[in-house]
């Protein structure tokens, strides 16, 4: 279908005209910007610029703490998005299965969402405190001496669960538009052929809520992998040591705090890369969806 | 459900019980701790029930700040977290709209290669670029200040993307009849586009206004100047003294006040929120 238009030169030039200088002055300019820089290397002093090609990349890949960063990314990426995506599913399996309260379940599971990471990360940094919070307290009567200051293991737990519980209400509402877009007369139609729900899960729910997982995979990777800084940076800084150094808080120690602008674009335009593909990735699985 | 399975009924309450009693874990004794004293806090572990301090521990946040964590008095950083939320929420609906208005309904040239820049904001986070946005800010002169909180952040694809969605939808007979009865474009845009419009900008403020409010990175690294701190950003300062003075009722009353305004928007308006978070991820 074609849609009839106005017919201006210059009126939807002003309409774009704002939103089109903030991109540019905001986001084209300093990416090009990093790109640019990610070839530079300055002496410590910031007397002397040298072009030095993709030397910051051949450094950043020699450079063990990068790599280190890599793999704490990927493990704590994995980790959260199955942490938060498995019980998201598992509240929108009980939520369907309920006739009553479903609406004060709801209310009472999705307001998380709106909680800052940063605020989440507090809250838990709190619980887990090792001199007055709960947690520890409980783990002692275990036998378990928790300290995420000293303990990378610790650590990573603490940010895995702080990122994952902001991240759980918005699983579970996409799980449950994804079970109610399932037709019930699917189930009504295996019950009759005497499936059980655990038989009618495997074959009814599962692969028709495949697309709505695959998506949520792709956004909650996105999430943990650059909205979680501030999580970090609440509760753990990147310590002990690097075993909580995410590649987004690398970016950011290397510029703000080592000042290492080379090294610190270069690690920018890789991220930029990674959203890029990830984003690719997530328009394809869309426009799959739509097909289905 | 198709068939009466008492026992499956009740594991589902159970679940969804438990999944709010953890859920709701941390902020509770959050709550609490900001109800106590601060020799509460020296006994070992953390109270379970609220104590009596409660009123003077929020007033004297809001009012007065604590001056050994270089903390201004919370109302005031509130209101600043307000002002940038409402900046970004309005700035990027009023500018989003525009935008997809000459998107969908002109044809110009270059209108492919404008669509792509804006589409390319999607791909960019400030996190992943936050060193040379902060140098541009700090070039333009915007350090603390409002604009240099809310400009650099009103830039949306997703919120374009969503008006082009639902201009689409809209029959191209309106059009027509509008431009019959000698409607101009704005005249089009103001009295058909935007209240036809009206509930999905109402679904994106929520989305949007929460954005805005929890903003942690940026205001933290572009405000040094206490008057344009904002709450979210300022509360990890305060917990770095906490964890060293004994302080937690302050900190966690901190903590409350700066989830309240989000989460009041998310329950009272939860089917447009719900709507919002569906609709814009498309």
């Amino acid at each position: 279908m074609t849609r009839s238009t106005f017919n201006h030169r210059l009126l939807p030039w002003v309409l774009l005209a704002p939103q089109l200088a903030v991109t540019a002055v905001f986001f084209l300019w300093p990416a090009g910007q990093a790109f640019w820089q990610s070839f530079l290397r300055q002496d410590p002093f910031g007397l002397k610029t040298t072009f030095v090609g993709l030397g910051n990349y051949a450094a950043l890949l020699a450079d063990p703490y990068y790599r280190s960063a890599l793999w704490v990314t990927a493990e704590f990426s994995v980790a959260t998005a199955a942490l938060s995506l498995g019980t998201g599913l598992i509240l929108a399996l009980a939520l369907e299965r309920t006739l009553r309260m479903q609406r004060w379940y709801t209310t009472l599971l999705v307001w998380p969402y709106a909680v800052a990471p940063a605020i989440s990360g507090v809250l838990w940094w709190f619980l887990f405190n090792p001199s007055i919070g709960i947690l520890p307290w409980l783990l002692k009567g275990l036998g378990y001496h928790w300290d995420h200051g000293l303990k990378s293991g610790d650590a990573m737990v603490l940010v895995v669960i702080a990122a994952s519980w902001k991240q759980v209400s918005y699983n579970f509402l996409f799980f449950v538009a994804g079970l109610s877009a399932i037709p019930a007369s699917l189930y009504e139609a295996a019950a009759i052929d005497s499936a059980g729900p655990v038989r009618r899960f495997f074959t009814i729910t599962l692969p028709l809520l495949a697309p709505t997982g695959f998506f949520l995979v792709v956004v909650n990777l996105v999430y943990t992998m650059f909205d979680t800084f501030a999580v970090i940076d609440a509760t753990t800084k990147g310590g002990p040591g690097q075993s909580t150094t995410i590649l987004v808080y690398k970016v950011y120690q290397d510029g703000f705090v080592g000042l290492n602008l080379g090294s610190s674009a270069a690690q920018s335009v890789i991220l930029m890369g990674i959203v890029v593909l990830l984003t690719v990735i997530q328009f394809r699985v869309v426009e799959r969806k739509v097909e289905y | 459900m198709v068939e009466r399975r008492p026992f499956l009924t009740f594991l589902s309450h159970a679940v969804l019980i438990m999944g709010i009693l953890i859920v709701s874990l941390p902020v509770w004794l959050a709550l609490v701790a900001s109800t106590h004293g601060e020799t509460a806090f020296t006994g070992g572990t953390i109270p379970m029930l609220p104590g009596g301090e409660g009123w003077r521990n929020y007033s004297t946040m809001l009012g007065k700040g604590i001056s050994t964590s270089g903390a201004p008095p919370l109302a005031a950083m509130m209101l600043n977290s307000l002002i940038m939320a409402l900046g970004i929420a309005f700035g990027k609906i009023a500018i989003s709209i525009l935008s997809a208005f000459a998107i969908v309904y002109f044809r110009f040239p270059l209108r492919q290669l404008a669509f792509w820049t804006i589409f390319i904001t999607l791909m960019l986070p400030v996190e992943v670029r936050i060193l040379p946005t902060f140098k541009v800010v700090a070039d333009l002169g915007l350090l603390n200040s409002y604009a240099g909180l809310t400009i650099p952040l009103i830039a949306s694809a997703t919120a374009t993307f969503l008006f082009r969605q639902v201009f689409m939808t809209i029959p191209n007979e309106l059009m027509e009849a509008a431009r019959m009865d000698g409607a101009g474009p704005w005249r089009f845009f103001k009295d058909i586009l935007v209240p036809l419009s009206r509930t999905n900008m109402a679904a994106l403020f929520v989305i949007l206004f929460i954005y805005g409010w929890n903003q942690y990175i940026w205001p933290l690294l572009i405000t040094t100047d206490a008057r344009f701190y904002t709450i979210v950003a300022a509360i990890k300062r305060m917990a770095d003294v906490a964890d060293a003075l004994p302080q937690w009722n302050f900190v966690m009353a901190a903590v409350i006040l700066a989830m309240v305004p989000p989460v009041v928007v998310v329950i009272g308006m939860q089917r447009l929120f719900v709507k919002g978070l569906i609709e814009t991820e498309k």
